[in-house]
């Protein structure tokens, strides 16, 4: 087989046992790899309404058709899926780096983790021997920590290592898994299911060739992508960074500040993509493969947090930053490598803050419920005593290391109507109030309040549509957008580099072709990304979701935008998300309840799994 | 036997190198068609996220693996000054890596002999991961050529600083 390496590995943690299986051809065919593999992969592994940290619920992980050749960042990315806990539907993250690529050398496509261990281990995949090895002394280490330690006992430097720190090991909702110290399969929470399993951290050493079905061919097309990535299609990452959407954004009214009090942060300029490449950003790094290289490294060299180093982008800058109304850059660096130590992710912890924030000014959240914090907007120093005690479970932080939806449930007093999250997941930087074709994508999107699903804040802002109107049409294109995202983490292609697939679908059918030999139509492959979107409708649908979890946070159907500007009053109402909710599923071909009906699943090809919708296309 | 000063060998900038991959990628693909890092004749190593660098043969006068080879399977080139290994006598005994202070020499999985950068010597267009280096940060050079860079730059630092005051 080329470009699948065509073997799964199973990994049952209550017994020790592992075994390989064949991969399943049909299941490669029809969902790609990456999130619509292991999507798929979940599904046959699970029953329906399994709670997320039982171990009864599989944490999967997933390799792309192209993972581990040299094709520009297509090579070097790997997906975890799982029932995540802070939605209670489909979970699923991706991350780059190199961790993918190794563990393809490895011979996996994909490790499907069942069970749970009696006592804390780590997953040592090294070629065909894998063991579940002791990781007692791992327990309480940050990522980076556990990687160094896991490389210095294994002695070899070159192997790579996906682990959790220690929000993860406390079952944190918004823990993440870290590879490489500073890429993170972020979002959904399911750095607390690997948590659930006593899994520290699975390390990998992989030594065999991958080898394109086409090489020659194959090789072409890398120098033909490495050329277009020296282009305008990738500017952004290359020069200032994602974090060059603070002044954009804020611009443009549409950067959520304050807990959603406000749409634009008169400290902008303070905390902007400009100010922080010139301040601290110290070098930009590239995970394997990518000639783009996009990952911008901010080091403070003196003062109160001199030593710290993180990753920062857009969104982790804005959730610390203008979230929480934070406007000192060397304090919102500190935030995100705090999260990277204790192993949260950066957006929902920043969104968690501000939540925390809001109560505490609403007077819902006391001094003394705060043990003293003085949780005002703008103070950094509660931003990261809060973290502290996010990381640690410690005091408040116990109740907040759940996100903003379990901390509104024992909180109460009105609180939910301050959590801003859609499906339980935390929202992110873009304010949905006045883009309204990504509030309906963020309404829809699988895992909850996200962005990447679709990145539809593209079409409110480049003036495509008018953002402030809901209106019939908008369904098509996040539905189209949708598929072509789909795709992307199922192929494995950063997002970041998507503007260098000129023709999208056609582009990467001749990618997937060279790699693994098969002759697939772009049609059939677009077919293939609305198939791994009604997959993940039909998890959530199996897993009890319906058209009312299809909705967008309190504020942003009740506070219209305050502020003096051009989306002044914006906000979305009942009306305009049911009309975007119905031409959306017409779009879909699904019915207004916002299932897909079996004629549907048919015609996708999924007829095995229409026993999920059968009870309900009636209603 | 070609002199020191004219021997050109893989130098990384370490101010420009991201720490890719692809100068493995390409010499894998090169070498032995196939993605493999563990193939390939030069390697990364990250030692944290801002400190990146590639290092392949710095093609040595009086190159340490050669005598430490007690089969005389290690020779090095008159003509380019790379480090040649005759297959049949190599017997993976591993003493070259030892004696090599830039982990410049490896061990094949396969052929369980020692191979090291030979400046692609098959290639009419010189080193593949050079062309590759999406950063620039590979060149073919000389040490005369290293220090001549080094002094142009240092002086241009120092009289754009004096411009400057």
């Amino acid at each position: 087989m080329n470009g699948y390496a065509g073997r799964v590995l199973y990994v049952d943690l209550t017994t020790g046992k592992t075994r390989t299986e064949k991969l399943n051809e049909d299941f490669a065919k029809k969902y790609i790899g990456g999130i619509g593999l292991g999507m798929r992969f979940w599904l046959a592994n699970s029953k329906a309404g399994v709670d997320a940290y039982s171990a009864d619920n599989p944490l999967v992980l997933a390799l792309g058709p192209i993972s581990g050749t040299m094709f520009p960042t297509g090579g070097n990315g790997h997906a975890f899926i799982s029932k995540s806990p802070a939605t209670g539907g489909v979970g699923e993250a991706v991350s780059h780096g190199t961790f993918g690529a190794e563990l393809k050398r490895a011979g996996y496509d994909a490790v499907i983790l069942t069970g749970k261990s009696d006592r804390p281990v780590f997953l040592w995949i090294d070629d065909d021997s894998v063991q579940l090895l002791d990781a007692a002394h791992l327990m309480g280490k940050s990522p980076s920590e556990t990687e160094d330690t896991i490389k210095d006992e294994i002695g070899d430097y070159y192997i790579r290592v996906a682990s959790i720190g220690l929000a993860g090991e406390k079952l944190s909702k918004i823990a993440c898994i870290i590879n490489e110290k500073t890429r993170a399969a972020g979002r959904t929470g399911l750095g607390g299911v690997m948590g659930s399993k006593n899994l520290k951290a699975i390390a990998v050493r992989g030594t065999r060739d991958i080898v394109p079905a086409k090489p020659d061919e194959f090789m072409d097309l890398v120098r033909e992508y490495h050329e277009r990535m020296k282009g305008p299609a990738t500017q952004k990452y290359r020069t200032l960074g994602t974090v060059e959407n603070i002044l954009i954004n804020n611009d443009q009214f549409c950067m959520p500040t304050r807990n959603y009090r406000n749409a634009h942060f008169e400290d902008a300029a303070s905390v902007s993509g400009e100010a922080v490449n010139e301040r601290y950003v110290a070098k930009i790094i590239a995970c394997s493969s990518c000639p783009m290289r996009c990952e911008h490294e901010a080091v403070i060299r003196d003062g109160a947090y001199k030593g710290t180093m993180a990753r920062i982008e857009y969104e982790s800058l804005w959730a610390m930053g203008p979230y929480t109304g934070v406007s000192k850059l060397d304090a919102i660096i500190k935030a995100a490598e705090l999260c990277n130590f204790y192993g949260m992710d950066a957006q929902s912890a920043g969104v968690t803050v501000g939540f925390v924030m809001d109560c505490h000014e609403k007077g819902i959240l006391t001094h003394d419920d705060l043990t003293g914090i003085d949780a005002h907007f703008g103070n950094a120093e509660a931003l990261l005593q809060l973290l502290e005690k996010m990381g640690k479970r410690e005091g408040i932080g116990d109740m907040l290391a759940d996100g903003v939806k379990a901390a509104a449930e024992k909180i109460g007093k009105g609180s939910d109507k301050l959590a801003q999250q859609i499906k339980g997941l935390e929202v992110t930087g873009y304010d949905l109030r006045c883009l309204k074709t990504a509030a309906l994508a963020s309404a829809v999107s699988f895992r909850g309040a996200d962005q990447n699903r679709s990145n539809a804040y593209a079409v409110d802002l480049k003036g495509k549509v008018d953002r402030l109107k809901a209106e019939k049409g908008r369904g098509k294109i996040v539905k189209d957008l949708e598929d072509t995202y789909a795709l992307l983490d199922s192929i494995m292609i950063c997002k970041n580099a998507r503007g260098t697939l000129y023709k999208e679908t056609q582009d990467m059918a001749k990618i997937y072709n060279l790699a693994t030999g098969y002759d697939i139509a772009p049609e059939e492959l677009a077919a293939a990304g609305e198939r791994i979107n009604t997959l993940a409708r039909l998890i959530n649908i199996r897993e009890g979701k319906s058209r009312k979890d299809d909705t967008l946070p309190w504020k942003v159907m009740n506070e219209p935008i305050p502020d003096d500007g051009p989306v002044k009053g914006a906000v979305v109402t009942q009306d305009e998300l049911d009309l975007l909710l119905d031409d959306y599923y017409e779009s879909r071909g699904w019915t207004l309840e916002g299932v897909p009906p079996s004629t549907k699943l048919k015609q996708l090809g999924m007829d095995d799994l229409s026993g999920i919708v059968e009870s309900k296309q009636e209603a | 036997m070609v002199k020191i000063h004219e021997r050109k060998f893989v130098s990384c900038d370490p101010d420009k190198c991201v720490g890719c991959q692809i100068c493995e990628y390409a010499c894998s693909y090169t070498k032995e068609k196939a993605f493999n890092p563990i193939k390939s004749r030069i390697r990364v190593v990250r030692q944290n996220q801002v400190v990146n660098m590639a290092v392949a043969c710095r093609l040595c006068e009086e190159p340490a693996c050669v005598a430490a080879c007690p089969r005389d399977a290690l020779t090095q080139s008159d003509e380019t000054g790379t480090i040649m290994i005759d297959k049949d006598k190599c017997n993976g005994c591993g003493w070259c890596i030892e004696a090599c202070d830039y982990g410049a020499m490896m061990l094949h999985p396969e052929t369980k002999t020692v191979y090291t950068c030979d400046l692609c010597k098959e290639k009419t267009d010189g080193p593949q991961c050079v062309k590759w280096c999406p950063e620039e940060a590979l060149t073919v050079v000389t040490s005369d050529v290293l220090a001549q860079k080094a002094r142009i730059s240092a002086i241009k630092k120092l009289f754009q600083e004096k411009k400057q005051q």
